[in-house]
């Protein structure tokens, strides 16, 4: 664990001493605090548009994160020959794979963490109080980004970091059309179905974590929802991370 | 069972003292092929290598660019595995973590975190090892002394000269005091300064028992500190053992030179050797056999031509290298 601990603390140093994560958050936390001057734009609603300006720009800047930081936790360690000296070291595989996803997920954490100061601060400004409404899906938006941080380091265990953004944005993507593309399953003929449905259950569904809209108007997330999104997300990077040490353990550097 | 290559010198004879000590690193009949282009036509990159090198002793693995040694090395540290043959370390499978606690490696052209500072760098690996606090900063103290970086031991290693990188990535190798020490082209793209320093620190590293495995094809270092040599080429081992006993064959080396062959020297006597040199006036060749010498010396009696010289060459580890490895591409 300790191994694990001390690999994972040095991709959360490595994350703040990158200048693209202070511009990422810079625009996020600007973002947020525009959103209180849009709001005087609208008659009434103006909670709500605070709340959905802030929350999208903690999922849309957290997931940019998450996905540049994570595609390159491992392929710009073999790239860079880093890699070598570490597992050099008494470091197993596993240990160094999942310290670097421990590390993403801890620079994750404080992003999200300082986001949402920014948007409690904004919300005070306009005499509104962050609540537990709010907190559970900033919650659920930090667990897709774990599940799109397990995605990323997946692909970057065997493509190169082009191909990794590549196919990581286009989970990110379809993971939030998966409802349309099982509707969509329905009405074509029946390989092309197959096709659609194993798509379906093999990528993640986002939309799962998604529970902006009770955010929007303060309504409580019923629990066995909420409880029902946490386990699929935590299944679904147990499996992610399994898969990524099998190829990872195998893997050779050339 | 290992299979020995035939054209490997192999000098039984040799270090005889090495034999009594214990194994560092056995590698026995290693063979790595990589498949390549659209066919995946498998390429052999190891043929049958095996080698077994002694603890405390520096032994230096040579060979040309491409010739295998730092896929023979990656496969030693489980980055790469092997086709088929077997590789023990200080007695343990290679693949066995415990391993890597007696362990230290500098890869080829290493290239660190860039974002760490000198101390951050080695305090890093030092808890990758369980050193903590007090501990970990006495031990990366004392390395950033011994590679001479202690001025520079808050600076991000961005900020490192080449030289400064290469003895950053020495102490990294040093920081779980390992019993054996892998280096991978230490020398490579060091000034002269840098590579003395380089060679002081390998040669203390003796001093204190550790086993020294570096690969290089800087020829000259490895003959001024290695006990024994192995040179790799294509994948084979073309000769081992013991320097003194490599360069000690029992061939009869001999450079003669004569004058006033007209600038016919190579045309008479050059099947009778290597010719080192011909121009008008002088013409000077290497001779390996008594026979060829006796040859040499009637045809040039014969010509009218003076002998001027006749010097035994000793034979260095270029030589060796040259006629092991050129001698295969010829």
């Amino acid at each position: 664990m300790m191994k694990m601990l001390t690999i994972g603390l040095n991709v959360f140093r490595e994350a703040i001493r990158d200048r693209i994560l202070y511009n990422l958050l810079f625009f996020a936390m600007m973002m947020i605090a525009c959103a209180a001057l849009l709001s005087t734009l609208t008659v009434g609603e103006r909670t709500k548009i605070i709340i959905d300006i802030g929350m999208a720009s903690i999922n849309f800047f957290g997931v940019l994160i998450a996905i540049f930081l994570g595609i390159s936790l491992v392929s710009k360690e073999i790239d860079k020959r880093t890699i070598y000296t570490i597992l050099s070291k008494p470091v197993s595989r596993p240990q160094f794979l999942l310290g670097k996803y421990l590390g993403l997920s801890i620079t994750l954490l404080v992003n999200t963490i300082i986001m949402t100061g920014v948007f409690s601060v904004t919300l005070w400004y306009v005499g509104e109080r962050f609540s537990a409404n709010i907190f559970m899906p900033i919650g659920m938006i930090y667990l897709e980004l774990m599940v799109m941080t397990a995605v990323g380091l997946f692909f970057s265990t065997f493509t190169t970091v082009t191909s990794s953004a590549i196919f990581t944005i286009a989970v990110y993507v379809i993971g939030h059309l998966s409802g349309d593309l099982r509707e969509m399953a329905k009405r074509v003929p029946e390989v092309s179905k197959i096709i659609l449905d194993f798509i379906y259950y093999l990528l993640p569904n986002l939309e799962n974590f998604n529970f902006k809209g009770y955010a929007s108007y303060m309504n409580s997330v019923p629990y066995p929802l909420l409880g029902f999104s946490m386990l699929y997300g935590i299944i679904y990077i147990f499996f992610l991370l399994g898969f990524s040490i099998l190829i990872f353990n195998s893997r050779e550097f050339k | 069972m290992p299979v020995e290559n035939k054209d490997t010198v192999r000098i039984e004879s040799s270090t005889e003292k090495a034999k009594t000590r214990s194994k560092a690193i056995e590698i026995s009949d290693l063979t790595k092929e990589y498949p390549m282009g659209l066919f995946k036509k498998k390429v052999r990159a190891l043929d049958h290598v095996s080698m077994v090198i002694h603890e405390g002793e520096i032994f230096g693995f040579l060979g040309p660019n491409g010739a295998g040694k730092t896929t023979t090395l990656k496969i030693i540290l489980d980055l790469n595995r092997p086709t088929s043959g077997t590789v023990t370390i200080l007695g343990r499978d290679h693949r066995d973590l415990l391993v890597r606690e007696e362990l230290g490696y500098l890869p080829e052209r290493p290239y660190f975190y860039e974002y760490l500072t000198a101390s951050e760098f080695l305090i890093f690996y030092a808890r990758l090892f369980g050193l903590k606090g007090a501990q970990a900063r006495a031990k990366v103290n004392s390395l950033l002394e011994r590679v001479r970086l202690e001025e520079a031991k808050d600076l991000p290693l961005r900020k490192f000269s080449k030289g400064m990188l290469q003895r950053i990535g020495i102490a990294q190798a040093l920081i779980n005091d390992p019993k054996l020490v892998i280096l991978d082209e230490p020398m490579s793209g060091l000034d002269p300064i840098g590579r003395r320093e380089v060679r002081d620190l390998i040669l203390q590293l003796k001093q204190e028992g550790k086993t020294i495995f570096f690969s290089s094809h800087i020829i000259s270092d490895v003959e001024v500190i290695c006990d024994r040599v192995a040179i790799l080429h294509r994948g084979k081992v073309m000769a081992e053992g013991g320097i003194d006993d490599l360069l000690q064959m029992p061939n009869v080396v001999r450079e003669i030179e004569l004058k006033g062959l007209c600038g016919e020297g190579e045309r008479l006597l050059g099947s009778y050797g290597k010719v080192v040199l011909e121009t008008s006036d002088r013409f000077l060749i290497r001779v390996m056999s008594e026979a060829d010498i006796e040859h040499v010396l009637d045809i040039a009696r014969k010509r009218g031509a003076k002998v001027v010289s006749i010097i035994p060459h000793k034979q260095s580890l270029e030589d060796l290298f040259a006629q092991k490895v050129i001698g295969e591409r010829g």
